[in-house]
C-alpha cells in the first residue's frame, strides 16, 4: 500500500523527508532533480540516513560514514556491508507517495520492526 | 602493475585491496596479516564488543560473499622489507615479491614498562586483547583506567554502564583535552563524573602494586588506588620496526607524500603506521582514525597503480566519532591553534551539543554530541570551505 510522503514543493533538491514507517522510510530529491526512497536505517548501526550527507546518487551515513547508493541501495563504503532495502517513488497531484518494498529489511544489530519478533 | 602486495589485513590494507580492485588492477594481490583473524572492525572492541552488546560475526569487515582474489597469508609477520626488489621477508621465512606493495602495517598500544609478568594489565587494540579484557573484567568490581584519551574514555563509559566502580587516571588537565580543547574536554568529563566515574587529573603514575596480579596503581604523590582489573591507554606506536633497515624513510610513521608515496618507488603506505604529508601545514602525521585509513586507501590505490603520476585532490579534514554512554560524540577537523569555541545548538549540560571551533573566526572544527544531522552539515562547511590549519 502506498504511503503519502510529503509534497514535492516541501522537499527541495538536496533534501530528505524521514517517512516515521516501521521500519522509517527516507525519501531524498538529489541536486539532479531525481527522487529516490531507501529504508532510513543505516545497516550498520542505528542511525536515520535521511540526517546524513547526500552527493549525487549516493547517501553518506552521518554516524559512521557508510555510503549507499540511493538507486541500488548498495553499500558503497564501509563499516556498512550489507544494502538498504530501496522502494520505489511516486509522485501523483503533486505529493510524492512511497511504495513499500516487500522484501525483508536490512537492519542493523539490535533494531527490530516493531510488532514483529 | 602485474601483482600487488598487502602488508596488513586491518581495514587500511582490506581497504586498499578493494580500491585497488575497484579501480581496475586485475593481476594477483596478496595479503599478508599478523594476526590470525580475517579483517575486522576495531572501533566496537571498545565499546558494544566489549559490552557483550555484539558478537564478533559483527566485527567482520568483509561483506558475506565479498570475493576480492586475494591471496591470503594471514598469521604471518613481516620481519624485512628488500626496497629495491620490493621483496618482504615473512615470519615463515618465505618472501613476497610483487610490482607494487602497500605497508598497512598498523600500530601497537604503548603499554608502561614494569608491568611485564603481571596478571589484570590489559591494552586494547586487538581482537584478542578485547576478548581477554572482557573476561578479565567480567570477574572484576574495581577497574582503573590509566590514560586521557579515547580508548581510555570508551573502556571507562563502557564498563561504568556494566555497574563497575571506575577510576580514570589521566596526566592532562582532563580526559580528551589535546583533542577536544580543554572547555569542551571538561564538558564531556562531567558526564562520565555524574556517572560515577572517578576523574584523577595531572597524575604521574609511579607503577603498579600486586604480586602476579595487579591490585592497584601507585601515583607520584602517594596514593594508591585498588584495582581487580587495570587498563592502559597512552597511545599507540607505529609498527615500523621491519622496516628499520630497510633504508625507507622512517618517522613517526613510514613518510609519505600526499598521495601515500613512500621514498621507495611502487611502495605507498596507508592507515596508522603512515604519516602523510599534510600540505596545509607541511607536516607529517599520522591520521590514527577510521576514516581517515579507509580515505587513504583510495587515494594510495590512485598513487600506486598510476606511478605517482595522478595528484590527489586536497585531504578531507580528519573524522572521527565515539560513542559514551548515551553520547554520540563527533568531531571533525583540529582544535590546534582555535581561538575560541562556541556552543551553537543545545546545552553542554543537555542531551546534547553542537560546537564549533573558530580561528580569526573561522571555523576549523565542528563538535557535536547528539546532534547527528546538525553535525553532518557542519562538517560538510567545513569539507567545502577547507582551510588553513597548520
Amino acid at each position: 500500500m502506498k504511503i503519502l510522503a510529503c509534497p514535492l514543493a516541501a522537499l527541495p533538491p538536496g533534501e530528505a523527508f524521514r517517512i516515521e514507517a516501521e521500519p522509517p522510510i527516507a525519501v531524498f530529491h538529489t541536486e539532479d532533480g531525481e527522487l529516490h526512497a531507501i529504508d532510513d536505517t543505516c545497516t550498520h548501526q542505528d542511525a536515520s540516513l535521511a540526517d546524513g550527507w547526500l552527493e549525487g546518487c549516493e547517501i553518506e551515513c552521518p554516524l559512521h560514514a557508510s555510503r549507499f547508493d540511493l538507486r541500488t541501495g548498495r553499500a558503497d563504503a564501509p563499516p556498512a556491508k550489507l544494502p538498504v532495502r530501496t522502494h520505489q517513488v511516486a509522485v501523483e497531484d503533486g505529493d510524492i507517495y512511497v511504495l513499500p518494498s516487500d522484501t525483508p529489511p536490512n537492519l542493523p544489530p539490535g533494531v527490530t520492526v516493531k510488532g514483529t519478533t | 602493475m602485474k601483482t600487488v602486495g598487502i602488508v596488513g589485513a586491518s581495514l587500511a590494507g582490506l581497504q586498499t585491496a578493494r580500491e585497488l580492485r575497484r579501480q581496475g588492477h586485475d593481476g594477483r594481490l596478496m595479503l599478508v596479516g599478523d594476526e590470525q583473524h580475517r579483517p575486522y572492525d576495531r572501533p566496537p572492541l571498545s565499546k558494544d564488543f566489549l559490552a557483550g552488546k555484539t558478537g564478533e560475526a559483527d566485527l567482520a569487515l568483509e561483506a558475506e560473499g565479498e570475493d576480492l582474489g586475494i591471496e591470503w597469508r594471514l598469521g604471518t609477520t613481516a620481519t624485512g622489507l628488500d626496497v629495491a626488489a620490493r621483496r618482504v621477508e615473512l615470519s615463515d621465512g618465505t618472501t613476497l615479491q610483487a610490482d607494487g606493495l602497500v605497508i598497512a602495517t598498523g600500530a601497537t598500544a604503548r603499554s608502561l614498562p614494569g608491568v611485564a609478568g603481571l596478571d589484570g594489565i590489559h591494552t586494547l587494540r586487538t581482537l584478542d586483547d578485547a576478548r581477554a579484557l572482557r573476561d578479565d573484567l567480567s570477574k572484576a568490581r574495581r577497574l582503573v583506567v590509566i590514560g586521557g584519551g579515547f580508548i581510555g574514555a570508551e573502556v571507562a563509559a563502557t564498563m561504568r554502564s556494566l555497574g563497575l566502580d571506575v577510576t580514570l587516571v589521566t596526566s592532562g588537565p582532563v580526559p580528551l583535552a589535546e583533542v577536544l580543547g580543554r572547555q569542551m574536554a571538561e564538558a564531556i568529563a562531567a558526564r562520565h563524573e555524574e556517572r560515577g566515574i572517578r576523574i584523577i587529573r595531572g597524575a604521574s603514575v609511579t607503577g603498579l602494586t600486586g604480586t602476579g596480579r595487579a591490585d592497584g596503581v601507585l601515583l607520584a604523590d602517594g596514593r594508591h588506588l585498588p584495582a581487580d582489573v587495570v587498563v592502559i591507554g597512552i597511545g599507540v606506536i607505529p609498527n615500523t620496526g621491519w622496516l628499520r633497515e630497510s633504508g625507507i624513510e622512517l618517522g613517526d610513521g613510514v613518510i609519505c607524500d600526499e598521495g601515500g608515496a613512500t621514498s621507495a618507488a611502487g611502495i605507498v603506505a596507508v592507515g596508522d603506521c603512515a604519516a602523510w604529508l599534510d600540505p596545509a601545514s607541511g607536516r607529517h602525521h599520522r591520521a590514527g582514525h577510521w576514516t581517515g585509513a579507509r580515505q587513504q586507501a583510495a587515494v594510495a590505490a590512485v598513487t600506486l597503480l598510476s606511478g605517482g603520476e595522478v595528484r590527489p585532490g586536497p585531504q578531507r579534514p580528519t573524522y572521527f566519532w565515539s560513542d559514551q554512554y548515551d553520547m554520540r560524540i563527533q568531531f571533525s577537523g583540529r582544535t590546534q591553534r582555535m581561538d575560541s569555541v562556541s556552543v551553537e545548538d543545545g546545552d553542554v549540560t543537555g542531551d546534547g551539543f553542537l560546537a564549533v571551533y573558530r580561528r580569526d573566526d573561522r571555523p576549523v572544527a565542528v563538535l557535536g554530541v547528539n546532534r547527528l544531522r546538525l553535525f553532518s552539515r557542519r562538517r560538510r562547511l567545513l569539507e567545502t570551505e577547507p582551510v588553513q590549519v597548520g
